[in-house]
């Protein structure tokens, strides 16, 4: 069981951006990346930090990108750079 | 729009990493052993997530000027208001007290 999302599978970062204790970096909101790997399910960070359950548990994805799709071509990186984040299923979409 | 969180830093110029060590002072050792305390099983105040909101959630200027544990000092602060395991009034009391035994010892 790898929840929603298969290794290889193309995703886009939710563009959303709510107040409160969020756990993905505004850097890679509306970005597109790709799944590598699945790292299982976890209690929700971001409701434990209210005291709540975080339950159901949360698939947690690492995803692929590609530094030209999160610098905009913009920075000191050489060609081919990428970098990658670890993302709750909740703040990705498919594509 | 939201603001960007004090400690989401990604994608900013951060300048040189201090990766410098230092052997924990005592002060250190007795936050990180409160810490521990009251964050040990079964009764555990809080959630590490709990932790961290509670200290992203820092002023930014506060969150700028504190140290790494002095962070933690004003983390323990906040939740153990907010847990209710003791109140403000409580903690100013007992700092009083301590500060006039320091003044009072620098004698």
């Amino acid at each position: 069981m790898t929840g929603p999302y298969s290794i290889g599978a193309k995703v886009k970062v939710s563009q959303g951006l709510p107040p409160g204790h969020v756990r993905t970096p505004l850097f890679l909101r509306g970005r597109e990346g790709e799944v590598i790997r699945h790292f299982g399910d976890f209690p929700n960070p971001e409701r434990l930090a209210y005291g709540l359950s975080g339950l159901p548990k949360l698939h947690l994805y690492q995803v692929l990108f590609t530094m030209d799709e999160t610098w905009e071509g913009d920075g000191a990186y050489a060609p081919g750079d990428t970098v990658t984040a670890d993302i709750y299923e909740t703040w990705l979409e498919p594509l | 729009m939201t603001e960007r969180a004090i400690s989401d830093l990604g994608g900013l110029p951060g300048g040189p990493i201090d990766t410098a060590e230092h052997e924990p002072t005592l002060s250190e050792r007795r936050v990180d052993a409160m810490m521990m305390l009251l964050r040990a099983k079964p009764r555990s105040f809080w959630a590490t997530d709990e932790n961290r909101r509670t200290i992203e959630g820092l002023e930014p200027k506060t969150y700028a000027e504190s140290a790494y544990y002095e962070r933690w000092v004003l983390a323990m602060r906040g939740l153990l208001i907010e847990k209710g395991v003791l109140s403000e009034t409580e903690i100013e009391a007992k700092l009083s007290e301590v500060r006039a035994r320091h003044a009072e010892a620098g004698q």
